[in-house]
């Protein structure tokens, strides 16, 4: 159906605002092969440890990447492989993380989720939840010490996160600092097993945000368009000196914990709800309801990430694993100040 | 004239503030007050912007650190106190600690942590964390015991490319003074000899290391020629130079502030038995603190904790060996 527009600028306007939302479903449909490709690696007994799916989370993990620039600091959580790839991780990253590569960035010593190149401004998560944030607070005030501005930093939590005392003391933290954080919430109903029930008692959790002197926004995290526009705006307030900018998002995790959690709990009637939509459908549909791209173009997105998870895997798996015999087995950047504990040569295989 | 530990540890902090515009300095009460300890006096006036006030959020501010070194900034946390640093356990364990080996990005944190035992102090003011810390990879852990120590050490920490746990005694804060800052120090991870002897080595750290050589002083009176040795660093530990003394002496005692479960005390007894056991002749003795809380009352305090006296009861058991 085609629009009826009333002046250029409205034309530029939608014209911009449908790009930018092809765009997104683009890297919504990568990272959801990518995904599938992960999970599918692992139940075949070729990735060790944990397989973390985004899949649900899409729209709004890939919202935020987009509203990011080159230059700010995105330190993502386990469901956010849209926006890592929205904020410009190489899918050769993802998957040479999740099957242990030594030419990955965390080289065989970090896996799956646990990757990112700080210096890029991408940060590594570690699991400890809430952690992340006091994080991006620190680097955001490193910038205000160095006189960089127009900067902001982004993380995400789930409902579960919440909890933490990590994230308390982060989200005040960046209040009393004036930072421009931009903390996203995902609320997907459970951590792990726990629904929303046993996790907080507030109405909402974007109540949280007054509470500590910060802008809160709500979301529906299914909607791709409500998601881009809130995120963009959220991200645009904190780079203008708003200070920090909490969006929490109603969404359904649409798969288990990991990739080995049938997620049996999930109750039958949130699943159908406009919660437990999917929101990559979602998105394709509305394309082609606004005829902003037929079927054949979504099915193109779709082959095309097809055939770059399928060639990074191809190349990955024939890369080198991490040699634990070549490895130094020093944690410290002073290798002088190392403890003793590592006597080359003393085992064998 | 002379200078305290306390005031050299401000005069450290003053001189890392004013070489290199990467540091700052984050913790409670070290702006405008200066410290519960007065160990930043003056140092928010003297460098606007870059000593500030934290919330009462540990893991939040050694979070903050990270990100901070992230940044390419060489932050100083202050703990009010070694025993609050359990709040932000988790992120000088799991954050600080693993990042260098994660990524290979430095970590180039100090944090200050005024440990060990005050009269008074009771259980929740008085801890010794370094144990804790030296037990987790990636960490360099410090414990001067002089005043020259305290001042080279904590400019060193802030210099370390790596997380550094800097364990400042708040007993010798007021007690002990040096005639002036040192111009030259030892290298980070050697080891002292405080006192020279040659018929049972002590190997003590921080304020222990005063009641070994006042228990030494006092065998001297008998004619025992007691060793001490200042471990200034306990993660990397000098094995090197406790070995070479117990090879002089052949009696090993350790003696430590710590709670006695594993620990530094251990762990020295551990090498000196796996690579001198030879030289061993008798077996290695350690001294800890009693293995309950750090109590209140200074009667009960003061048994608590070694002193020169209960050094030199173990010592002369360890030479009828």
């Amino acid at each position: 159906m085609l629009q009826t527009v009333e002046s250029p600028e409205r034309a530029d306007a939608l014209s911009s605002f449908r790009d930018q939302y092809l765009k997104a479903l683009g890297l919504m449909l990568l990272s959801r092969v990518l995904d599938d490709k992960m999970s599918s690696l692992s139940r075949g007994g070729k990735i060790n440890g944990g397989v973390f799916l985004g899949r649900g989370q899409e729209a709004l993990s890939v919202s935020l990447g987009l509203a990011l620039r080159k230059g700010d600091i995105f330190a993502p959580l386990i469901r956010d492989g849209a926006g890592r790839l929205a904020f410009g991780e190489p899918v050769i990253d993802t998957v040479r993380t999740y099957l242990g590569s030594a030419l990955g960035p965390m080289r065989g010593r970090d896996g799956n989720v646990h990757r990112g190149r700080p210096l890029d401004g991408l940060f590594p998560m570690i699991s400890h939840l809430g952690t992340m944030i006091s994080v991006v607070n620190g680097a955001l005030m490193a910038r205000r010490f160095k006189k960089i501005e127009g900067t902001v930093g982004a993380t995400c939590i789930g409902d579960g996160g919440t909890s933490t005392g990590s994230f308390h003391e982060a989200v005040n933290q960046a209040a009393v600092e004036k930072l421009p954080l931009v903390l996203v919430v995902a609320n997907n109903q459970y951590a792990y097993s726990t629904p929303n029930c046993r996790q907080f008692a507030c109405q909402h959790l974007v109540d949280k945000a007054i509470g500590y002197g910060v802008a809160g926004h709500k979301v529906d995290g299914t909607d791709l368009e409500k998601c881009l526009k809130t995120l963009a705006f959220a991200v645009a307030q904190a780079r203008e000196g708003k200070g920090p900018q909490m969006v929490v998002a109603q969404l359904l995790r649409l798969s288990g914990h990991s990739a080995f959690d049938e997620a049996s709990y999930v109750d039958a009637e949130l699943k159908q709800s406009r919660l437990g939509r999917d929101c990559v459908k979602a998105a394709a549909d509305h394309v082609l309801r606004r005829a902003w791209a037929d079927a054949q173009t979504i099915r193109n997105f779709r082959d095309e990430a097809i055939r770059e998870v399928d060639q990074a895997v191809a190349q990955v798996q024939r890369e080198a694993a991490p040699d634990p015999y070549r490895e130094n087995w020093c944690a410290l950047a002073s290798p002088h100040l190392s403890d003793g504990f590592e006597i080359p040569g003393d085992f064998q295989p | 004239m002379s200078i305290t530990y306390l005031e050299a540890i401000r005069e450290a902090q003053a001189k890392a503030l004013a070489d290199d515009p990467r540091v700052f300095i984050y913790g409670q009460d070290v702006g405008a007050f200066g410290g519960a300890f007065k160990a930043t006096k003056n140092l928010a006036l003297e460098f606007p912007g870059r000593v500030l006030d934290a919330p009462i959020s540990e893991d939040a501010m050694v979070g903050a650190a990270v990100g901070a070194a992230i940044e390419g900034m060489r932050p100083i946390i202050e703990m009010q106190f070694a025993d609050f640093s359990t709040p932000g356990f988790n992120q000088i364990i799991n954050q600080a600690a693993t990042l260098f080996w994660r990524t290979q990005v430095p970590c180039p944190i100090t944090i200050r942590l005024p440990s060990g035992g005050t009269s008074g102090g009771g259980p929740f003011h008085s801890q010794s964390m370094e144990a804790i810390y030296a037990h987790y990879p990636g960490l360099i852990v410090m414990t001067p015991a002089t005043v020259e120590d305290a001042y080279s050490m904590l400019l060193e920490a802030v210099a370390i490319d790596d997380p550094v746990i800097f364990c400042e005694h708040k007993y010798l804060y007021y007690h002990l003074k040096a005639p002036c800052l040192p111009t030259e120090a030892m290298p980070v991870g050697k080891a002292r000899i405080a006192r020279a002897g040659r018929d049972l080595t002590i190997v003590a750290y921080s304020a222990m290391l005063h009641e070994a050589l006042e228990a030494a002083e006092e065998m001297a009176g008998d004619g025992t020629e007691i060793e001490v040795v200042d471990l200034r660093c306990i993660k990397p530990l000098d094995t090197d130079t406790v070995v070479a003394s117990v090879a002089r002496t052949g009696r090993l005692l350790c003696v430590g502030e710590a709670f006695p479960w594993g620990g530094v005390t251990a762990e020295v007894i551990a090498r000196v038995a796996t690579e001198g056991f030879g030289l061993l002749d008798a077996p290695p003795q350690r001294l800890n603190a009693k293995d309950t809380p750090i109590p209140y009352h200074h009667n009960l305090w003061s048994l608590h904790r070694p002193t020169a006296r209960s050094i030199v009861a173990a010592a002369r058991n360890l030479l009828q060996m």
